[in-house]
């Protein structure tokens, strides 16, 4: 029983795989399913860089094994707009300096995602909480905060990008 | 990959989970993994077996009976602090959880596994403290209640034995109209808290407080209450001088030092949160105190 046969649905495409108990969902992720858009920080739970949705919630998922997302749905990074197009968080984020070296966006992404669609008017007090979980070390926040109060006020008037 | 390998197991029933305990050695529970794997991670953990409850439905649910709020082990603290239940009849949960690691930390962890993990400066535990919460342990013997003041023994440790779970928490309902307060002190929102303070004041005709109950969290090897603070308070009419000298009584405490406070500094806070953790609860259960910075 050290390997499990486990089914996870990811970005809209079910897998099937028989994988080591051991194997955290992160790892599943990367090194099973190549997406590799979701990031391995500290792999203890601190810095939110593998921050990603199972059944609409964020989660670290450096804490959390592959086996016990058998029967869920994942959503990364990847799986936040169609190939080739942004969603409006993402758009926001290159127009208001949201990124610098890129490593902790896709965490910053998703926790904002989930956020958004709770939150859909929250105040600059609630992004910041919201934040608290994700460690940036390039931009100071400040561009991440107003990209979320940005793709908050495009949601709302419904402009899409 | 980083933990060391285990067996995996997923019960779906309370007993299966039971027998598979009591059967497997080096086995340990997994709840919601928020303490647990980065330990495994760090390969300070090795475990042989693994036994998620994940799935055990009946670890799970909110019911009210018999002036207890009852909750299963395995409830997220996410769910618990969006319960309109939690927050009408035990809102100092509510208002601790919003202290407790950040949203993607509560989606997964449990207040069963907080409540096992035992970490001194956790939340949930001091609040378990000032309501003098009674834990079910269960396991193939049965289950066994145990008071919450029994329940922890010293820095990390609980009386768990290896083949028993907790069950359910209940937590007595204090009288509508009761004020709560909860306090800490962290370095980072989110954080584990250098020290808390979790309060409960239930006050009467002429402001005369009925029952008081005071916890403090991060200052000792687990949660203490502050009796000598609660003995100044009972009975007497409560305003702001009667919180800063039931507050003062927390400076009896004989806190920890540690490379992220030393004791003084830890007793300092004590009294502090304590002051301001009563002050929202007097304030909370109507009686015009000033707020205290």
């Amino acid at each position: 029983m050290s390997k499990q046969p486990t089914r996870v649905t990811v970005n809209g495409k079910a897998h099937a795989r028989i994988v080591e108990s051991r194997l955290t969902l992160a790892d599943f992720l990367r090194h099973e399913l190549g997406l590799t858009g979701t990031h391995l920080g500290c792999e203890h739970g601190v810095c939110g860089a593998c921050t990603v949705l199972v059944d609409g919630r964020t989660t670290r998922s450096c804490l959390m094994f592959a086996v016990q997302a058998n029967g869920s749905e994942v959503t990364t990074v990847e799986g936040l707009a169609p190939d080739g197009e942004l969603s409006v968080l993402q758009q926001a984020f290159i127009d208001n300096h949201g990124l610098q070296c890129g490593f902790c966006t896709p965490g910053m992404l998703i926790t904002l995602t989930e956020l958004l669609r709770d939150t859909p008017e929250p105040s600059e007090q609630e992004v910041r909480e919201a934040l608290t979980g994700n460690l940036c070390r390039c931009t100071g926040y400040a561009g991440i905060v107003a990209a979320a109060l940005d793709a908050a006020q495009r949601l709302r008037n419904g402009s899409g990008g | 990959m980083k933990p060391a390998p285990f067996d995996y197991h997923a019960p779906r029933q309370l007993q299966e989970a039971a027998d598979l305990l009591a059967r497997l050695p080096n086995a340990k529970i997994l709840a919601g993994g928020q303490s647990l794997v980065p330990m495994m991670n760090f390969r300070y953990v090795m475990v042989d077996h693994l036994v998620d409850l994940g799935g055990v439905e009946d670890l799970r649910g909110i019911a009210v009976a018999d002036g207890m709020l009852r909750i299963g082990a395995m409830m997220r603290q996410r769910d618990l602090e969006m319960s309109a239940d939690v927050a009408r009849y035990c809102p100092l949960v509510t208002e601790a959880l919003h202290h407790v690691g950040h949203r993607q930390t509560r989606n997964r962890g449990t207040i069963g596994g907080s409540l096992a993990h035992a970490d001194p400066a956790a939340e949930l535990p001091a609040v378990c403290a000032a309501y003098d919460a009674v834990i079910h342990l269960a396991s193939t013997r049965g289950i066994r209640a145990v008071p919450f003041r029994k329940f922890t023994a010293g820095f990390m440790a609980t009386v768990l034995k290896p083949d028993e779970m907790i069950a359910a928490i209940d937590l007595p309902i204090w009288r509508q109209g009761h004020g709560h307060g909860f306090h800490e002190f962290a370095r980072r929102h989110g954080d584990f808290a250098l020290a808390g303070a979790a309060a409960l004041l239930d006050v009467g005709a002429g402001n005369i407080v009925r029952q008081a109950a005071l916890a403090l969290c991060g200052v000792a090897t687990s949660p203490i209450r502050v009796e000598a603070a609660e003995a100044r308070l009972i009975g007497q009419p409560l305003d702001a001088a009667l919180i800063r000298s039931a507050a003062a009584a927390a400076w009896l405490v004989e806190p920890i030092s540690d490379i992220h406070a030393g004791g003084e500094y830890r007793r300092h806070l004590a009294q502090v949160l304590s002051m301001r953790a009563l002050t929202d609860a007097a304030r909370r259960a109507g009686v015009d105190v000033p707020v205290v910075m």
